[in-house]
């Protein structure tokens, strides 16, 4: 066989000078600025962005949600008309599910996986960029729906065939449609990328079974995300057919059968309130042993309910759905699933407060929004193992009781264990702590404000309250709670919005009296993401981590004397890596990211508006991929000496 | 600090800590596998759910297409643009009488060899035989081609029967399941052209085996999918 005689390319493939690719551009260099956030792909940046992005959509869902309390909170109101309402109480489930709960997971899981698993980045820095640019334009891309003709209003899963062109004329549901199709593909490309990160990335010694319990909760939710997310792209996909393109995929006249859309909706749909609870429990897990002062109570548990529940998760769908007429069989199934998959659930619960049990408790803010997570998360779970009763369950389906408790498990649970994660890990990503005393007005004003408002929806429900109602009459009974529901909907919202209140003012206090960074590890804390410096550094660490025991950073600080008493052994101070990334290689930050992102609401837009508009948006989808693919794997300028590795440092602290 | 409750230590571990070498710009990893192979396995896995959630809505729709046709539903019979086919589907109670199953079985052929030709191409690769390279991508792309040429002119056949897009629930699904189908083969074509233009450039060389095993794993997987759609779809009655 000949051997073709050409010159051998670079081990990397590249040509020997750092080309532009395609000629068009060179990779970017600043290391500030709104060029450097908008081409970055450090991870720690674009977890960052994901809470910001999270957090400007909290702000629209928080407002459609106060719309939603003043219409409701006296009786035969006219403040909304009903397709203001209608449409307004489903673009708050989209963008809080969506654009809010989904996107603080994904910060948490971007900013501090990496750290925790001794990573320098994520496996595909750009994808990973791409994901958050993917993600932020098609949460955008749904909102501008507020301006060009109002939003969807078919409820957040906007069942069939309610949702087509026959029933809902108007776009709402086409951008609703469209952008959580672009959103998905971030997602998708999320979840690979971290999968891949945790699996294929932990620092030397790091078996699964010593990987901190967040990064279990991540991987989990990561693979649920993998698999539900394309179930829900196909069900948008024919509803696109359908509406764009004039499909039957739900269309009753043709003979088609709506239960379709509830079914696919909801194989999406359970997991996915899964994948949205995991992450906090994740956070809280990290939180409570922290200031508890002891380990996690029975790991191995809960990294084996966390993995039960991401697989009982796919076996519950249909307990959404008993009031369609399933049939007894699959009624008895899903009831017995949905039972069952209270039991991992219970476990966790039961072993944080038996890490709390006995320990030497420190009640600040982080740890009182953990507990309030444990607390409230319970009350929801116990409204959600009352669905298995299907009699019961088909009482309560479409009513304020199932409002409460989703409520409950969304809020009360994942938004409170994002809370407690934002207090823990705001010094580890800006350097300052987050004011304690505003702190606790933050915790007890959304604890008060949140039992408030949704405590009294459980009574409205088992009163028979309806979801999704514009309005009730005087003589039905709903006034007074509904009126104590939207007054603590507004000390919530306050409450809620003390979180950004409090890291702008101790930021700038912070500043003010001219305080420094708070050093590597102000909590005491137990994993390595504190063995480096605060705000940590761009390459993370100086050196490979090595880990031998769960708790690895613990575990270096303290040691049994010869009497058997655990004592401090060593200073963080001693231990830390002092942030030093000299010989480190860093992956370049990269313009196509956002281009190949930017070119998806721009095929959306042509799919509602008008097709040619398609052309440019994949004409630039294409050229976007060919310039990705082909750009230099890093820019050659920079020196870049293989043979001088981290291995060449002296580790710092090893053997502690 | 004795003020610690309760905290086991373990013994920490200090053997084999030197063992782990990066040997590739600092990453090393912790599977043996390499970052872009498991991320394409993990987008395959992804794909699986995708393609089993179009095989399911087809397979439902397909059975309430017949049943309404059985009950004489007016509109559905009205779907099919061609009263013939439409007692064809009645007799038979099922929609066999649309297939051409020799035609489907010769694509279906087609693309399963082509499957053939990538894992060639892929050894080629490996073993610095670039001629051989090039000669076995172009024809996996052609006999990829090949079979998206069969798949229009089927579908064109079955439009001129009286199958459309829109008429029918079934001709939706039908039309959308094999469609995305063949939505991914192009792809799979455009990255085989993409590497063989890498190739002619003389940048695909066998330090990069490893793309080619990647593309080569998508291709597989997509004649995996079709084996399912020609097997569930076209075969089943």
């Amino acid at each position: 066989m000949a051997i073709i005689e050409e010159p051998l390319a670079l081990p990397s493939g590249d040509e020997g000078i750092a080309s532009n690719p395609l000629g068009v551009f060179s990779r970017p260099r600043e290391a500030t600025g709104l060029k450097d956030w908008l081409t970055t792909v450090d991870h720690k940046k674009i977890g960052i962005m994901y809470g910001m992005a999270a957090m400007f959509f909290l702000l629209i869902g928080g407002a459609a949600a106060l719309a939603i309390r003043v219409q409701l909170a006296t009786p035969n109101s006219n403040f909304l008309s009903a397709d203001q309402y209608n449409r307004i109480f489903t673009m708050h489930g989209t963008v809080m599910v969506f654009l809010v709960v989904m996107p603080i997971g994904a910060a948490f899981a971007n900013f501090l996986m990496p750290l925790q698993v001794g990573a320098r980045d994520v496996a595909f820095p750009r994808i990973n960029a791409f994901s958050f640019w993917v993600f932020f334009f098609g949460g955008v891309m749904l909102n501008t729906s507020w301006f060009l003709g109002g939003g969807a209003n078919g409820g957040w899963f906007n069942y069939a065939p309610n949702n087509g062109i026959v029933y809902s004329p108007s776009t709402g549901i086409d951008f609703w449609n469209v952008g959580l199709l672009i959103a998905g593909i971030g997602s998708l490309t999320g979840a690979i990328n971290l999968i891949t990160t945790v699996i294929n990335m932990r620092a030397p010694g790091m078996s699964l079974m010593k990987m901190p319990v967040f990064v279990w909760m991540t991987l989990v939710t990561q693979f649920l995300l993998l698999f539900a997310i394309p179930v829900l792209t196909v069900a948008q996909v024919l509803l696109l057919m359908d509406r764009v393109f004039d499909a039957n995929f739900f269309n009753v006249q043709q003979g088609s059968d709506p239960l379709l859309w509830q079914h696919l909706f909801w194989i999406f749909g359970h997991p996915e309130v899964y994948l949205m609870i995991l992450p906090a429990f994740g956070i809280i897990s990290e939180v409570i042993p922290t200031f508890a002062r002891k380990p996690i109570f029975g790991y191995p548990f809960m990294v084996f309910s966390g993995i039960a529940i991401g697989f009982l998760g796919w076996g519950v769908w249909a307990h959404h759905m008993f009031v369609s007429g399933l049939g007894p069989l699959s009624v008895a199934a899903f009831s017995f699933a949905t039972m069952f998959i209270a039991v991992p659930t219970g476990v966790k619960i039961l072993n944080w407060i038996a890490t709390l049990w006995g320990g030497k408790l420190t009640l600040n803010t982080a740890m009182l929004f953990s507990i309030g997570l444990v607390i409230q998360f319970t009350i929801g779970g116990l409204s959600g193992v009352s669905h298995a009763i299907a009699p019961s369950d088909t009482q309560q389906t479409d009513t304020y009781y199932i409002v409460a408790h989703f409520h409950y498990v969304l809020f009360g649970g994942a938004l409170f264990g994002f809370m407690a994660g934002f207090y823990f890990w705001w010094p580890k990503a800006f350097g300052y702590k987050m004011s304690e005393k505003m702190g606790l007005w933050n915790f007890w004003l959304m604890v008060i404000g949140f039992n408030l408002t949704f405590g009294p929806m459980h009574i409205l429900g088992l009163q028979g309250m309806p979801r999704r109602m514009q309005t009730y009459d005087e003589a039905m009974g709903f006034t007074f709670w509904n009126f104590i529901a939207t007054i603590g909907s507004f000390i919530l919202a306050v409450g809620t919005l003390l979180v950004l209140v409090n890291a702008l003012v101790s930021h700038r206090r912070w500043k003010a009296e001219g305080r420094p960074d708070v050093g590597p590890d102000p909590w005491d804390g137990r994993t390595i993401e504190w063995s480096i410096q605060s705000p940590a550094p761009e390459h993370n660490f100086d050196i490979d981590p090595e880990v031998s025991v769960l708790d690895d950073w613990w575990h270096r600080k303290y040691a049994e004397d010869e009497d058997g008493r655990v004592r401090r052994v060593a200073q963080a101070e001693d231990l830390a890596q002092p942030g030093n990334g000299e010989g480190v290689h860093l992956p370049a930050p990269s313009y196509w990211p956002i281009l190949l992102a930017f070119s998806l609401p721009i095929i959306g837009y042509g799919l509602i508006y008008s097709l040619w508009l398609t052309l440019p948006g994949g004409f630039l989808l294409v050229a976007a991929m060919y310039g990705w693919s082909l750009e230099p794997a890093d820019d050659l300028d920079i020196p870049h000496d293989h043979g001088h590795g981290h291995d060449d440092h002296e580790p710092v602290g090893a053997g502690a | 600090m004795t003020d610690v409750a309760e905290q086991t230590i373990e013994e920490a571990h200090d053997d084999d800590h030197g063992d782990h070498h990066d040997d590739d710009h600092g990453h090393h990893s912790s599977l043996g596998l390499s970052n872009m192979k498991l991320a394409m396995w993990l987008f395959l896995g992804s794909e699986c759910l995708l393609f089993g959630a179009l095989i399911s809505s087809y397979l439902i729709l397909k059975t309430r297409f017949i049943t309404e046709l059985l009950a004489g539903n007016p509109d559905v019979i009205a779907g099919i643009d061609n009263p013939g086919l439409v007692q064809e589907f009645i007799a038979e109670g099922s929609v066999e009488p649309l297939w051409d199953i020799p035609f489907t079985s010769l694509s279906s052929f087609i693309l399963l060899m082509s499957s053939l030709c990538m894992v060639l191409a892929h050894k080629a690769t490996e073993e610095r035989d670039y001629k051989n390279q090039r000669i076995w991508l172009a024809t996996t792309a052609i006999l990829g081609s090949t079979f998206i040429g069969g798949q229009i002119y089927e579908f064109s056949t079955f439009f001129e029967e009286g199958l459309t897009f829109n008429g029918s629930i079934f001709g939706s699904a039908f039309y959308t399941l094999t469609g995305f189908h063949g939505v991914h083969v192009t792809g799979g074509i455009i990255m085989l052209m993409s590497l063989l233009f890498l190739s002619l450039r003389g940048k695909l060389q066998s330090d990069r085996a490893e793309t080619v095993e990647l593309v080569g794993l998508y291709w597989h997987f997509v004649d995996v999918v079709w084996v399912l759609i020609f097997t569930i779809v076209y075969l089943i009655p």
